[in-house]
């Protein structure tokens, strides 16, 4: 949420500022995010919806400072009240596992192939909370219970490839969840799954952010998923937050073009025979970074005035944001 | 079929018609294709994997058949054996009335005759465009090997370009690398159009694209069909597209047909449990809506070791002994909608099962 809205929280869990990064190599040059302001409280689910491109994988490295080292990270990102920018190698590897934990899209690939899972969940406890491996072995069994795993003694000895993709999406939490953290960071973890483990896991992850009152970050480009586990919901574009708000009257009635856009173009039950609303066009290149309303050359209410600049955040009611001139501050 | 143009080219016509509207386009019955798993020092046939085990089916003239299900039912490998990119184990296919795969002494259509009036688009749109073709010689090239003279063919494959909404003048020199997701799969729609087929298959042609690239395809393709006179296969994980393409909706479950019928059959009254649980777990947009308990607990089971009887029983909420037992056979309910399953099928001894009628 952007600072206008929200001038006074209780110490946010994360508070970014003006975060840009930057991807300088030899053959070209990408404005991936370009100003983004983001505020999430204790215990709170917010999504970062997008489309592929826009940004919001890269912001939500960003917070980990997970991103290579030719990205060039400008703003602040406070998490828990400490500086990320500024911490060190040791803080970090401190952090990350400790406060902070990321989920990814495919587990097959996050998780280590030639170590058991129950030998991964464990590793973590002890490396952060310095425990026996007894200890920690008896954490890893509580652990892939908590994640509802079937048979999870049986499971603690499997290999990442013996088990099904709603499993192993599981263990992933599993380990992201090890060492308690406080913001979990989950970028596309049900996109691969199918509908009916889908679900399953959305639940899975609503009903343990509840049990263990944790922040979640997470990105998707889904709005359906988003309608079943977002508290808040921010929508990227071209790198920059161009409508924030809770998903209630979000889904509602989006304000801004785009998201009016995105919204139209997701094909709902009841939908057959009519056309479907497109979008014109396609995201600009972010070669350099975007000095004008990103989504103007796409959008049908464009005029004159949209390129005088970077649109400001317009409140609209009560936690709602807009990066759109044409909406009127309520 | 070439025949000459008015204009003097030789260019394809679509095939005719030869065996009437009320002959199914393609028909399938009993279509098998196991895949052996080879294991041990000798490399012997340790297992088979059931990929797809007896699936029936008929595509109507003009109709869209939309086919669902969770990874590892086998929708893929039927859409390949649709396709004769895989040969069957056994079952067979009658397309248009000729049966497919026939030689000279049996009578039928040969193999490649078919594929003329079949095609099919993958999911993976930069996986199944040759990196080293430019995009007119990619679509240029099935015409081609048809014996098609070049320049034609690549006059034929601007036309095509121009009807799939890229301009020719813009994109026909482009290699697939220089494109985005949503035009790549432009051009696979366009290639597979290059031969004018009267079928095509579609195999997740939409999954891979954010979502207002996928609405732009949709309705690229529901233009299409309408312009060349096109049957749809068109398969797919997303129960919403399949709502909003389809005339006619099946459900595959590890391999079997669990239920099929018309769109609005299946989706305002499905019969199957596994149907009704499939539907109940897309995520809904409201979350004034959201649901508390999951539909279905568990993931599909193994298709190399499918449960004994009905295979949805290990995941079904009203699995009974019966289930197990016998393996529910495909009934008629209502004109055209027809499920497996044995609470609906009079008399199989199921509790919920209908009264057999005195």
């Amino acid at each position: 949420m952007s600072a206008v809205l929200k001038p006074a929280a209780a110490q946010p869990l994360v508070r970014a500022r003006d975060l840009t990064v930057l991807f300088k190599t030899r053959d070209r040059t990408v404005h991936a995010v370009n100003g983004v302001d983001l505020d999430l409280a204790q215990g709170e689910v917010l999504c970062l919806l997008g489309e592929s491109g826009s940004g919001k994988s890269v912001t939500l490295r960003a917070l980990m400072k997970l991103l290579p080292k030719q990205a060039k990270v400008g703003g602040s990102i406070e998490v828990a009240g400490r500086d990320v920018q500024a911490m060190s190698e040791s803080q970090l590897s401190d952090f990350r596992g400790g406060d902070v934990a990321m989920i990814f899209q495919e587990p097959m690939t996050a998780l280590d192939p030639v170590f058991t899972i129950g030998r991964q969940i464990a590793e973590a406890v002890q490396r952060h909370e310095g425990v026996s491996r007894a200890t920690a072995d008896a954490r890893a069994l509580e652990l892939l219970e908590l994640v509802q795993i079937p048979s999870a003694k049986r499971r603690l000895a499997a290999y990442p490839h013996e088990l099904s993709g709603g499993l192993r999406q599981r263990a992933m939490i599993a380990v992201a969840l090890a060492c308690k953290p406080k913001l979990l960071l989950a970028d596309e973890p049900t996109t691969a799954l199918d509908a009916t483990v889908q679900i399953q896991v959305l639940l899975l992850l609503r009903e343990l952010q509840e049990k263990l009152g944790m922040g979640v970050i997470f990105v998707t480009h889904d709005l359906g998923v988003a309608g079943e586990i977002a508290d808040r919901v921010a929508v990227m574009y071209a790198g920059r937050v161009v409508e924030e708000g809770g998903v209630g009257p979000f889904m509602a009635g989006p304000l801004h073009p785009y998201a009016q856009g995105l919204l139209g173009a997701t094909v709902h039950p009841g939908m057959r025979g009519k056309r479907l609303t497109t979008i014109p066009g396609a995201p600009p290149g972010l070669e350099t970074a975007p000095t004008t309303c990103a989504f103007s050359p796409r959008c049908a209410l464009a005029e004159p005035a949209c390129l005088a600049g970077v649109p400001p955040a317009v409140p609209a009611g009560p936690g709602r944001m807009t990066r759109c001139i044409k909406v009127t501050a309520a | 079929m070439t025949v000459a143009s008015p204009n003097g080219m030789t260019e394809f016509i679509q095939a005719p018609d030869r065996g009437g509207p009320a002959q199914p386009l393609l028909e399938v019955s009993g279509l098998v294709k196991h895949f052996p798993i080879r294991g041990g020092l000798l490399g012997r046939q340790v297992a088979v994997v059931r990929a797809v085990d007896g699936v029936s089916l008929a595509i109507k003239k003009g109709e869209t058949l939309g086919i669902v299900g969770e990874s590892g039912c086998g929708k893929s490998t039927t859409a390949r054996l649709l396709m004769r990119l895989l040969d069957p184990d056994a079952g067979e296919m009658v397309f248009d009335g000729e049966k497919v795969g026939a030689n000279d002494q049996t009578g039928g259509l040969p193999i490649r005759d078919y594929r003329r009036q079949v095609q099919m688009v993958f999911q993976d749109s930069y996986a199944s465009l040759n990196p080293r073709l430019t995009i007119e010689e990619t679509i240029a090239f099935a015409p081609k090997v048809h014996g098609v003279p070049g320049h034609e063919a690549r006059e034929r494959a601007h036309d095509l370009l121009a009807a799939v909404g890229l301009a020719p003048g813009q994109f026909a020199r482009r290699y697939p690398h220089e494109l985005s997701g949503g035009q790549r799969q432009r051009i696979n729609i366009a290639r597979a159009l290059a031969l004018q087929p009267r079928l095509v298959i579609l195999d997740e042609p939409v999954s891979a694209l954010d979502k207002s690239v996928e609405a732009q395809v949709l309705n690229l393709l529901v233009d299409l069909k309408d312009k060349f006179g096109l049957t749809y296969a068109f398969i797919s994980h997303d129960l919403n597209v399949v709502q909003y393409i389809s005339d006619r909706v099946l459900v595959m479950y590890l391999g079997k047909v669990a239920e099929q019928g018309p769109v609005d059959e299946i989706y305002d009254r499905p019969a199957h449990p596994y149907t009704r649980a499939l539907l109940a777990s897309r995520p809904s947009m409201d979350p004034a809506r959201r649901r508390t308990e999951p539909p279905l607990t568990g993931d599909p089971p193994n298709p190399v070791n499918p449960p004994s009887g009905c295979r949805f029983r290990t995941r079904c909420v009203m699995a009974e002994g019966i289930c197990a037992e016998r393996e529910p056979p495909v009934s008629g309910l209502t004109a055209g909608h027809e499920a497996a399953c044995h609470a609906v099928i009079p008399g199989s001894g199921h509790s919920a099962a209908p009264k057999v009628a005195a």
